[in-house]
């Protein structure tokens, strides 16, 4: 079982990213990247 | 093997650091390569980055849970999560010792001739109390009466964001200079003090707070990617410890090779006069445990 562990984990994150792409977490992401983290940055 | 690792470093710290029209343009790259999270902690707030930052937009996805819930939205982070576990699962811990950027800073940094300090091991749970609790649940837990959390690990301990955004970003603009107050000066002294503590310590951050090596660690034993130990090949001539940058003794069984501590350099294996470190890419294998080192050599050599 321990054999087919690196294509379980493979397929089970392959499966997560989709589900992110799915759901339109790209866009959330872009959208935080291309703004100026205050936050980050140690001002807000 | 580390003139190609030195080269990958290099190429990935500038690629992840492409934009140098910030001083004409928008202050940091607005265009369509952001949608894509870089495999090293890299913040998306410095001006040059091309690439998103995978803790910080695993941050503001979770910080923004609860509203996106609300308005119907399944964003609870797969998207990050799916990128870094599929990386994860081919390499291990690899990208944090052939692509990230702050990874070598600190190799750099811990070349410069001063004493050396030996790294406090129990400090190595810390990258795992820095995920859960900075990067999970301060923003998933402490939320504004909107129901919206902050990015804990950024604003608060992120040497990357201090160094790579912070100062020049500050450097650029009258109006962030003006702006910044009692927080930039905590996070300048914390990176300072991080910053000396890499000349005398190799790879600290890696070891005792990178929440992201800690999520590529927990994949280094069901990789594809396996470094595999042959005891019986093994002289003892304690080569690979000693260029080891996270300290990984494998050789005597204290460790185990693919431990969640190793960064996959690969210096063990370069290094290795007898070839008892080899690399393999495929279905794991039953590996050789601690019992059977110690079947080669005894603890009292340990």
């Amino acid at each position: 079982m321990k054999r087919y562990l690196p294509l379980f984990t493979t397929i089970a994150f392959i499966a997560l990213l989709a589900l992110g792409i799915w759901s339109g977490e790209v866009p959330v992401v872009w959208n935080k990247a291309i703004t100026v983290c205050l936050s980050c940055i140690g001002i807000g | 093997m580390e003139r190609l690792r030195r080269r990958s470093q290099y190429i990935f710290a500038l690629l992840a650091n492409a934009y140098w029209l910030f001083p004409w343009r928008s202050p940091i790259y607005q265009g369509p390569l952001k949608k894509l999270c870089f495999p090293g902690l890299n913040c998306h707030s410095c001006p040059a980055a091309t690439t998103s930052c995978p803790l910080g937009a695993l941050q503001n996805l979770l910080a923004t849970l609860r509203p996106s819930l609300q308005m119907g939205q399944l964003h609870i982070g797969a998207y990050v999560l799916g990128s870094l576990g599929l990386i994860g699962s081919v390499a291990g811990r690899m990208p944090c010792g052939w692509i990230c950027p702050f990874g070598l800073l600190q190799k750099w940094l811990f070349l410069l001739p001063v004493p050396k300090l030996s790294f406090w091991r129990p400090l190595g749970r810390g990258p795992y109390l820095f995920l859960i609790v900075f990067v999970v649940l301060l923003p998933l837990l402490v939320v504004d009466p909107l129901g919206y959390g902050s990015v804990w690990f950024c604003k608060y301990v992120c040497p990357a964001g201090t160094l790579e955004a912070g100062i020049p970003l500050l450097c650029l603009d009258q109006g962030l200079r003006r702006a910044a107050g009692w927080l930039f000066a905590y996070k300048f002294i914390l990176l300072i003090l991080l910053l000396i503590w890499c000349t005398l310590t190799s790879r600290p951050f890696c070891r005792a707070i990178c929440p992201l090596g800690a999520i590529y660690g927990l994949f280094n034993r069901v990789s594809w990617l396996q470094l595999r130990f042959h005891p019986d090949r093994c002289v003892q001539c304690e080569a690979c410890l000693t260029v080891c940058p996270t300290d990984v003794s494998f050789y005597n069984g204290l460790d185990d090779l693919n431990s969640a501590a190793c960064i996959r350099c690969l210096r063990c294996l370069s290094v290795c006069p007898s070839n008892a470190v080899s690399l393999e890419f495929g279905p794991v294998r039953e590996d050789i445990g601690k019992e059977d080192v110690e079947q080669f050599y005894p603890k009292a050599n340990c």
